[in-house]
């Protein structure tokens, strides 16, 4: 199978923050989550990606192709949404898409028309006039309209209600029926997109935690909830955080027949979501950073 | 073809999809022959990632259950009458351990469970 996103070893340094080493694939035909806290360097790795910023080294390669020399011919196959509006807000939105589709090959009036419809936005109101909401369905009308194969979004869901994470949702299934598709976003709170992702890369203060499928997380970590009573120094060594209230303890762990082992049926192990994961490796991480 | 996904169980999710598809052809439900909804499509339609629909689907084909032709898509394999209904004992056999298993919980001995199941067993030939 192709990857269809490649991205190796790319390191990049600002004066307060900076990215180690980031490396993960995207394969053709599937969702990646691309999940991490405020500022842990998301949408610095997706401006790399476009090439919007310089990196300081490492490879990046999109559609197996160099994504700085073979910028043009990439960009025409990827539908790209910013976290922010990135249009000129004083224009009408069919003034904007008469300036941004001639850029695209494949631009596809009859799609766009479609996805005009379908997010019922009016064509003839300046983008300053709209809500945010509608901005951002405007953004992915946008980026579908010209049919990428792959599509980029920067939080695409924030700031946005339930009701259309959920049409968003039914769109983006519907997109990855075709096999040739691929998606990749960044999103901080874990939502409802997480549900439809094939694999999940974490990110975390500029590093790589891990980038697998969400299948293998989910059976590879559990939270493990039970009686203080039961804790002791050596058991705490197969937990990656634990906190505990004058009720008993929740922990993390990676070593599930171990638990199931020592405790047998006297603790609870959950399956955890990547909400628990991410929020206890935080803790985790700030506690060593205390230490 | 019924599919009902609980995300809080504790059984990965593309079990839960096998032993569905599992006893719902085992059953007769769904019979030889019939086309299931392509991995992209059970993904859709279940809201779930093409990694567990394909996952559910490679399991079923290991146990020969389903069958997969490229190109076309996959279907409810013949079935062995023989292996049916070993197959059937292996889960009658199953259920009955975790019922062994909550009985020793409860300090229960054997023949109280035989009482258990003799009285069950009566009890369903009258309906």
């Amino acid at each position: 199978m192709n990857n269809i996103l490649e991205v190796q070893n790319i390191n990049k340094s600002y004066k307060d923050f900076s990215l180690k080493n980031v490396s993960f694939e995207l394969k053709e035909g599937y969702i990646m989550g691309f999940i991490g806290p405020n500022g842990a360097g998301k949408t610095t790795v997706i401006k790399l990606i476009m090439n919007l910023i310089k990196k300081d080294s490492g490879s990046i390669k999109v559609f197996g192709k160099d994504h700085i020399k073979n910028e043009k011919e990439i960009k025409d196959r990827i539908g790209f949404v910013y976290d922010d509006n990135c249009y000129y807000e004083e224009f009408k939105l069919y003034e904007i898409k008469r300036i941004i589709a001639p850029f695209y090959s494949k631009w596809n009036d009859d799609l766009f028309n479609k996805y005009i419809r379908q997010f019922e936005l009016p064509l003839d109101k300046k983008l300053k006039k709209l809500s945010k909401g509608m901005k951002m369905k405007f953004s992915i009308a946008m980026a579908l309209s010209h049919d990428p194969d792959l599509i980029i979004m920067d939080e695409p869901t924030a700031g946005l209600d339930p009701v259309f994470r959920a049409e968003l949702l039914e769109l983006l299934l519907e997109l990855m029926q075709n096999e040739n598709k691929s998606i990749f976003f960044s999103s901080h709170i874990t939502s409802d997109l997480d549900k439809i992702a094939d694999y999940i890369t974490f990110i975390y203060d500029g590093e790589i935690l891990f980038s697998r499928t969400k299948d293998e997380i989910s059976e590879s970590y559990g939270i493990v909830k039970g009686a203080n009573e039961l804790l002791n120094e050596e058991i705490k060594k197969s937990f990656i955080h634990c906190t505990q209230s004058p009720y008993g303890f929740e922990a993390l762990t990676m070593d599930i027949p171990k638990i199931r082992q020592e405790f047998g049926d006297s603790v609870i192990i959950e399956r955890p979501s990547l909400q628990d994961i991410m929020v206890h490796m935080h803790m985790a991480r700030r506690q060593a950073g205390n230490e | 073809m019924k599919i009902i996904l609980s995300n809080s169980s504790d059984k990965p999710i593309y079990e839960q999809i096998v032993e569905q598809i599992r006893s719902q052809i085992l059953y007769g439900e769904l019979s030889e022959g019939t086309q299931l909804p392509s991995i992209r499509k059970l993904a859709q339609e279940l809201r779930i990632s093409v990694i567990t629909t394909k996952r559910a689907y490679e399991e079923l084909e290991r146990e020969k259950l389903i069958e997969t032709v490229a190109g076309k898509g996959s279907f409810v394999a013949s079935q062995n009458k023989e292996l049916m209904r070993e197959k059937k004992l292996a889960e009658i056999e199953n259920k009955l351990s975790e019922a062994i298993k909550d009985s020793k919980l409860l300090n229960m001995t054997l023949d109280d469970l035989i009482e258990i199941l003799r009285f069950l067993y009566e009890e369903d030939k009258h309906e």
